[in-house]
C-alpha cells in the first residue's frame, strides 16, 4: 500500500479559467481542487479517477488532498492539478533568485486518502495561523 | 428592447478577441456571443463585492468610498516597504497613476508577468525577439507551433482568429493550408489536433531547443538518438517542416517558463527561431495569459525604464527580479503592506508567500471576492475594466486597442480608486510634513 512518485505540473484548463471570476464558488472547487493522473498511476494506487476519490499531494514544499481524477493523455509519472490554491500548497516560494517559482516540474509522492478537500476559506484560515 | 453592441473585446486573455457580439437588457448583460467559455463566463459576470469595507476585529464592515480610500492611503504612508502587486485586469490608465503612487511613496511594483511570462521578459531582455502581428500571423505563418501551451484550454478562440483554424490572405483554405505542431509533456487537447505531436520529458526544454538548433544550422551528426525524451527522427521532421515553411511562428507558454531553466528555455526559443532564418521566416511570441498583463510592462517601461518587479525604495527604479519580485518580497517577509489591485495573489502565489499576506496589512481593489481578500483589511469594489470602464490595454503582440465600458455600474473604476488613494496619500504627507 505505497503511493507513486510524480513530476507534478500545474496550469490553466478550461473549467479553471472559466471560474477565474467566481473563486468562492463550489464550481471553482468542483474544477481545481483535483489532481489528474495516468492511467498506470491510478492503477498502481488502486484508484478509478472518476471523482469520488481522493490523494494527498505532498512535495518538499507541503502537502495538499485533492479529488483524483483520469487525466487523458498523460503519461505514467506525470501528475497535473490546476493552477490555484490546492496546486500552490504544494509549490516552493523558493524561486532560486529568478522572482518565478516552479509551478512545474516538481517532484511529488501522491497517496490515497480517506481526508477531505479543504474549501479556499479553510485553505486561507490555514495559513492565517 | 435588448440593445446589441458589436465588435465588443474581450477582458479576459491576452488574445483580446474584438468581434464580440454583447446584448444588454435594462442595463444588464444578456447575451455574449462569439467569445470562448472564459470570455463569456467573464463578461457574463458573476457575484460581486457589494461594498466597500475595512476590516474591524476579524470582520469585513461596510463602508464607504472615501472611508476605504481614507484607510488605504493610511496604511501606505505609514508603510516602511510597501508591495503594490497585480495589475493585469485593469487598463494603462491605472498603471500610470499605480507607478505614480509607487514613485510618491517608494514601494515596489510588480505584476502577475512575474509569475507568467516574467522569465520571458527576461529572455528578450537578453537576446531580443523577433516577433510579429497576430494579424501577419494569420494571415502568412504556414506552421504553427505551439510549444508549452494549450490553447485549446488557455486561450481558445486564438487558434480560430490568429492561427492554425483562420482563414489568411496567402493561405485562403485556413487549416488546409497550414500545419501546427504542439510540444508538450502531456497529450493535450491542442496536441491531439496538430499535425506533428512531440511529447518532451518534463523540464527538458533546453535540450530539445538546443537539438533543433543544431539540426537547422547543419549539425545533425552531434544529436544524440534521443534528446530530452524525444526521438531524433521526430527533431529531424519538426526541422525538416521549418525548412519547407514560408512562415514559422512559434508560440510559447507556461510550460516553457514555469519548468527547468525558465528564462533560459525562452532564450533557447528565441535562438531556435533565430536558427531557422537561415531557411524561412520565422517569428515567435509569448502567449500571455491575461488580457492586459503586457500593458503593464509596456507602461512600466515607458515610465521606470523596466517592465515589472521595480524597486523604488531608493528614489530610483531599480530592478531585479529574484529580489524585487512579489513572491520573493512576500517570502522574503520583506513587505510591511501590500497593495493588490486587479489580480489574486492568495490563489496564485506558493502557500509560503501567501503566508505573509496574512501577517501585513492588505488593500485589496477588484470586482470580486477571492482568496486575496480573506486577508484584505481594506476591501475596494472596482468597476470592471472593459465591461464598466474603458481604458488601454495591449494585446499578446503587443498591439494597444481600446476596451469600451458597454454597461454603466455604480462601482468607481480602477483609474478612479487609485487617483484618489494618490491624492489622499499626498494629503496626509503634506499634512505631517513628510517627506
Amino acid at each position: 500500500m505505497g503511493g507513486v512518485r510524480v513530476i507534478l505540473i500545474s496550469g490553466r484548463t478550461i473549467e479553471q479559467g472559466t471560474n477565474l471570476e467566481n473563486k468562492l464558488s463550489e464550481a471553482y472547487k468542483n474544477a481545481v481542487a483535483v489532481c489528474e493522473l495516468s492511467e498506470e498511476d491510478l492503477k498502481k494506487l488502486g484508484l478509478k479517477g472518476d471523482g469520488s476519490e481522493r490523494v494527498r499531494v505532498r512535495t518538499a514544499a507541503g502537502e495538499v488532498v485533492v479529488t483524483a481524477k483520469k487525466g487523458a493523455g498523460y503519461p505514467e509519472g506525470v501528475a497535473f492539478i490546476p493552477m490555484g490554491p490546492w496546486a500552490n500548497a504544494v509549490v516552493s516560494a523558493d524561486t532560486k533568485g529568478a522572482g518565478m517559482p516552479f509551478f512545474k516540474g516538481i517532484e511529488a509522492e501522491i497517496e490515497k486518502t480517506e481526508e477531505e478537500v479543504l474549501s479556499v476559506e479553510e485553505l486561507m484560515r490555514r495559513y492565517a495561523e | 428592447m435588448a440593445e446589441q453592441y458589436t465588435d465588443v473585446l474581450c477582458p479576459f486573455c491576452g488574445c483580446i478577441c474584438d468581434d464580440i457580439v454583447v446584448e444588454v437588457e435594462d442595463g444588464k448583460i444578456t447575451k455574449v456571443k462569439g467569445a470562448c467559455a472564459m470570455g463569456k463566463s467573464k463578461i457574463m459576470g458573476h457575484k460581486r463585492i457589494e461594498k466597500p469595507a475595512i476590516r474591524e476585529d476579524g470582520e469585513l464592515r461596510a463602508c464607504s468610498y472615501d472611508e476605504a480610500i481614507r484607510k488605504a492611503a493610511e496604511i501606505l504612508v505609514e508603510a516602511r516597504r510597501p508591495l503594490l502587486y497585480g495589475w493585469s485586469s485593469t487598463v494603462c490608465e491605472t498603471h500610470r497613476i499605480g507607478i505614480e503612487l509607487a514613485i510618491e511613496i517608494g514601494a515596489v511594483i510588480d505584476n502577475t508577468a512575474s509569475v507568467c511570462h516574467g522569465p520571458s521578459v527576461l529572455a528578450i531582455q537578453d537576446v531580443g525577439l523577433p516577433s510579429c502581428t497576430l494579424g501577419q500571423i494569420k494571415n502568412r505563418a504556414d506552421l504553427v507551433i505551439y510549444w508549452g501551451s494549450n490553447p485549446v484550454f488557455a486561450h481558445a478562440n486564438h487558434m480560430k482568429r490568429y492561427s492554425y483554424l483562420a482563414k489568411g490572405f496567402f493561405l485562403p483554405g485556413g487549416r488546409k493550408d497550414k500545419k501546427m505542431v504542439v510540444v508538450d509533456v502531456r497529450e493535450t487537447k491542442s496536441a491531439k489536433m496538430a499535425d506533428l505531436f512531440i511529447r518532451v520529458k518534463p523540464g527538458k526544454d533546453y535540450l530539445v531547443f538546443s537539438a533543433l538548433r543544431a539540426i537547422l544550422r547543419g549539425h545533425e551528426d552531434v544529436v544524440p538518438e534521443e534528446v530530452g525524451g524525444v526521438p531524433k527522427k521526430d527533431l529531424l521532421a519538426l526541422a525538416e517542416m521549418v525548412k519547407n515553411a514560408k512562415f514559422v511562428i512559434t508560440f510559447f507558454g507556461m510550460g516553457v517558463t514555469h519548468s527547468g531553466a525558465r528564462h533560459n528555455n525562452v532564450v533557447n526559443a528565441i535562438e531556435f527561431t533565430r536558427a531557422a532564418h537561415l531557411h524561412t521566416k520565422s517569428t515567435i511570441m509569448p502567449m500571455r495569459g491575461h488580457y492586459n498583463v503586457n500593458g503593464f510592462n509596456q507602461v512600466c517601461t515607458w515610465l521606470l525604464g523596466f517592465p515589472f518587479a521595480v524597486d523604488l525604495s531608493q528614489g530610483y527604479p531599480w530592478y531585479n527580479p529574484g529580489e524585487t519580485s512579489a513572491v520573493d518580497v512576500l517570502a522574503a517577509r520583506e513587505c510591511d503592506a501590500a497593495l493588490i489591485i486587479a489580480s489574486d495573489p492568495a490563489a496564485h502565489f506558493p502557500a509560503d508567500a501567501v503566508k505573509h499576506l496574512a501577517r501585513i496589512p492588505v488593500i485589496q481593489i477588484d470586482p470580486y471576492a477571492n482568496p486575496t481578500t480573506a486577508f484584505a483589511d481594506v476591501v475596494i469594489p472596482s468597476a470592471i475594466c472593459g465591461i464598466e470602464a474603458e481604458g488601454s490595454v495591449y494585446r499578446m503582440d503587443s498591439v494597444p486597442l481600446r476596451v469600451r465600458k458597454i454597461i454603466e455600474s455604480d462601482f468607481m473604476s480602477d483609474e478612479e480608486i487609485m487617483r484618489r488613494i494618490l491624492e489622499e496619500v499626498r494629503a496626509i504627507k503634506e499634512k505631517e510634513g513628510k517627506e
